[in-house]
């Protein structure tokens, strides 16, 4: 388990040491989830209508853009190798590194969520709702993304080609996710939506280290 | 007497076999039914012309890639059955230095050690670096070590990471003549606690106990 922790903390103070990186993401989801008030302008109705899928989508956006970095540098340098000759199971490994990408990429995002919400004049329990579901959502969205990040190892052009491969696998996510603030707002129930977004990320949790893994042995060898 | 008995059979338990191994690349067969054996206290020197397939053959020997036929035996037993055990007793250096720019040759020689899972107190780590010759920039980024001082801290590694099976990828390029002899040294003091080593160079090397296999 100690290595689990000490890849976390290698992949947070690399972040540390090279901030840039990390705050294009975050920039990304902030300038463009600010575009559209401005863009379409002052219907608070239509602001708060189109919300929630705007925030997700920006929220899918920016997770792609950290991605690349996922496994990409180890790769080049040979970190990787080392990482699958360690003592250590490599699956504990992998998942380390998945979650300090979502301590980075996601984390973020459910923490500023709410300051943009106000921008679309989202009420506080819609602003709730919303933390709630990126909370539950953006873990997923680490998990999903680093099959297509391993998978994509080595290939020219990956970076588009994991967006072809891993958008599709987001639908879900979004579907609930955008669903549940919806939901919220007109007054409908959103145990449901909490339920199956809760659902994807155990099944997430359970199933994704491992395809993985199985992702980067083959890109190794 | 029966101590004697027992450290013999302990010491011919450390033993990599490699039987009828053979190695494609693409379309190119590059070796067929490569037999070799080393034993504790041996350092086996893979020679051979550029392209030949030493690389090839030493990642065949970590496990990182699978051979097209033949078998790799670690203490008598197949590298993938026990593979947490085997990846415990071994050290690989390939040919790019796995190093992190962005860290210092302090944190990569700790971050290393946590992922190994082997106990290294600062103290350690820092008399390892000084060892060779890292005093003064064990706290500089990797990025700003020239490429020699780089293989320095990959030396500093292998002092600390307790393995009993180094196999090493050209460990001599980059380094000054001190470093060539520290290196040798280094080697030298690992085979002479019953541990082995496999590696590739282009250049002599003065080693005692080394077998040379030309490919």
């Amino acid at each position: 388990m100690s290595a689990f922790f000490a890849i976390i903390h290698r992949d947070l103070l690399l972040v540390m040491r090279r901030k840039s990186e990390v705050l294009t993401a975050l920039f990304f989801f902030v300038v463009v989830t600010s575009l559209f008030p401005l863009g379409i302008g002052a219907d608070a109705a239509l602001l708060r209508k189109i919300a929630p899928g705007v925030l997700w989508v920006a929220a899918l956006l920016s997770t792609l853009l950290g991605l690349q970095r996922m496994f990409a540098a180890d790769y080049l340098d040979g970190a990787l190798e080392q990482l699958v000759l360690s003592p250590q199971p490599l699956v504990l490994l992998v998942a380390g590194k998945i979650v300090a990408h979502w301590l980075v990429c996601g984390l973020p995002l459910v923490l500023i969520a709410p300051i943009i919400g106000i921008q679309f004049d989202l009420d506080a329990s819609s602003l709730y709702v919303l933390m709630g579901t990126l909370l539950l959502g953006t873990p997923v969205l680490s998990l999903l993304g680093s099959i297509g990040a391993a998978l994509t190892l080595g290939v020219r052009g990956g970076s588009v080609l994991m967006s072809l491969l891993i958008l599709p696998l987001y639908i879900p996510v979004l579907i609930f996710g955008a669903g549940a603030v919806y939901a919220n707002s007109v007054g409908l129930d959103t145990v449901g939506h909490f339920s199956l977004l809760g659902a994807l990320l155990i099944l997430a949790l359970a199933f994704v280290p491992w395809v993985s893994t199985a992702a980067l042995k083959i890109a190794i060898e | 007497m029966t101590p004697t008995i027992s450290q013999t059979s302990n010491k011919s338990d450390y033993v990599l076999q490699a039987r009828a191994l053979s190695c494609v690349r693409g379309e190119r067969s590059l070796f067929s039914d490569l037999d070799l054996q080393v034993h504790a206290g041996e350092c086996l020197h893979v020679r051979g012309e550029n392209g030949v397939g030493k690389t090839s053959l030493l990642r065949l020997l970590t496990g990182l890639s699978k051979p097209e036929s033949g078998e790799i035996l670690w203490k008598q037993q197949a590298i993938h059955v026990e593979s947490a055990q085997y990846h415990r007793d071994l050290l690989f250096l390939g040919h790019r230095d796995a190093l992190k720019d962005d860290l210092t040759a302090l944190e990569n020689i700790q971050m290393y050690a946590a992922i190994d899972d082997v106990f290294l107190s600062q103290e350690q780590a820092l008399s390892s670096l000084w060892r060779f010759g890292l005093r003064g920039r064990e706290y500089l980024p990797v990025s700003c070590l020239s490429a020699g001082q780089k293989r320095r801290v990959l030396m500093a590694r292998m002092a600390t990471r307790q393995a009993k099976l180094w196999i090493l990828d050209e460990p001599f390029n980059a380094l000054d003549v001190n470093a060539i002899h520290a290196l040798q040294d280094l080697i030298t003091e690992h085979l002479g606690r019953g541990g082995l080593a496999v590696l590739t160079s282009h250049q002599n090397i003065d080693i005692p106990n080394m077998k040379v296999l030309e490919l």
